[in-house]
């Protein structure tokens, strides 16, 4: 199979480019993950991040063919030829298809991604009832990838300024969580014109999570959220 | 928890620039038949278009909607791609005056015909 991957060390001096890469595999059951790390075998100085294999940790997130995706669950017969592998876009790549993830862990720590409440502990679990643990569904099953958050020309643009898809479903995770007792200071941390109104809801976060979820939607019920509270 | 940021500006623009896009929804397809099924020829016509009031106070209505609309569009193209204080607080300035002339000048044209 034929394989355009994009290759950068600085060390080398070298200005980035893209590597012709054939490799004699099977596409049949394996995924893309499977080819990167064959190549690798092949030249150790290829340099990718990758950990559970199995779509779970979100370490392997790349841009296949123009779209962001988890190498690990990219079937390789779903890809046409040649397959063009390059780093998450919007973020500073350090080396190869590794990127520099602190501007998108900054932007998800501005949200303060935890449980607040104040009240003593109680004996036993936080309890909530089914239908308030049913409106976490949906928003907790983020694993952090960057996938949908690089996949955002808002983000590419202001990446300082807007909290992005990622950032902005987690947001809503704690918003929607009846254990949270600071749903005020909240939504006061998002009510700025960049942070959260950045989004114009083109949806290319939906269209990029490799879990299915939806960013926009969430990003939807907070802006209600905000409505209800002003009018 | 200490708020990141402290404009608490962002929804009520957003507010306002969907509501004005439901206006212009509203107004724009009814002052369009008004028109088109009139298909004005000759000045006197295109004058007459303009006599009930209604017609008036919708089309000012609707430019100004118009105006609040673009308003938020250009300062958010601005808060984009303008980073000076000083030149984007400027090119505020310029559309300022330039949509709420054009609504004063709507006003006093549709005003002074009849």
């Amino acid at each position: 199979m034929k394989f355009r991957i994009y290759r950068y060390h600085p060390e080398s001096g070298e200005r980035p480019h893209m590597q012709d890469v054939g490799l004699d595999i099977d596409p049949a059951g394996k995924m893309l993950l499977d080819a990167l790390l064959a190549i690798k075998a092949e030249d150790e100085t290829l340099s990718l991040r990758r950990s559970c294999r199995e779509g779970v940790c979100g370490s392997d997130a790349v841009n296949v063919n123009g779209k962001n995706r988890l190498a690990c669950i990219t079937p390789l017969t779903e890809l046409k030829e040649p397959i063009e592998v390059r780093p998450l876009p919007g973020l500073p790549v350090i080396r190869d298809l590794i990127v520099d993830m602190e501007p998108f862990y900054k932007q998800y720590r501005s949200i303060k991604p935890w449980l607040i409440n104040d009240e003593p502990e109680p004996e036993v679990e936080r309890l909530q009832s089914p239908e308030d643990r049913a409106r976490l569904d949906g928003a907790y099953e983020c694993i952090l990838c960057a996938c949908c958050t690089t996949a955002c020309p808002s983000y590419w643009w202001n990446p300082d300024t807007f909290v992005g898809p990622a950032g902005l479903l987690q947001a809503y995770r704690f918003i929607a969580d009846s254990r949270d007792e600071a749903t005020a200071a909240r939504l006061d941390n998002l009510e700025d014109p960049y942070r959260l109104y950045r989004c114009r809801g083109i949806m290319s976060c939906v269209d990029a999570c490799p879990k299915g979820l939806n960013p926009t939607e969430a990003i939807g019920r907070i802006k209600s959220l905000l409505v209800k509270r002003r009018v | 928890m200490k708020s990141a940021t402290g404009a608490h500006t962002g929804t009520g623009t957003w507010l306002l620039q969907r509501a004005t896009a439901l206006v212009l929804a509203a107004a724009l397809p009814g002052l369009m038949i008004h028109f088109l099924t009139a298909r004005p020829v000759n000045f006197l016509a295109w004058q007459t278009l303009f006599a009930p009031l209604w017609v008036r106070v919708l089309g000012l209505l609707a430019m100004t909607a118009l105006a609040l609309h673009a308003w938020v569009g250009m300062r958010d193209i601005f808060m984009d791609y303008v980073r000076p204080t000083g030149l984007r607080l400027a090119l505020y300035l310029g559309v300022i005056i330039i949509l709420a002339g054009s609504v004063a000048w709507m006003a006093a044209v549709l005003w002074s015909a009849t």
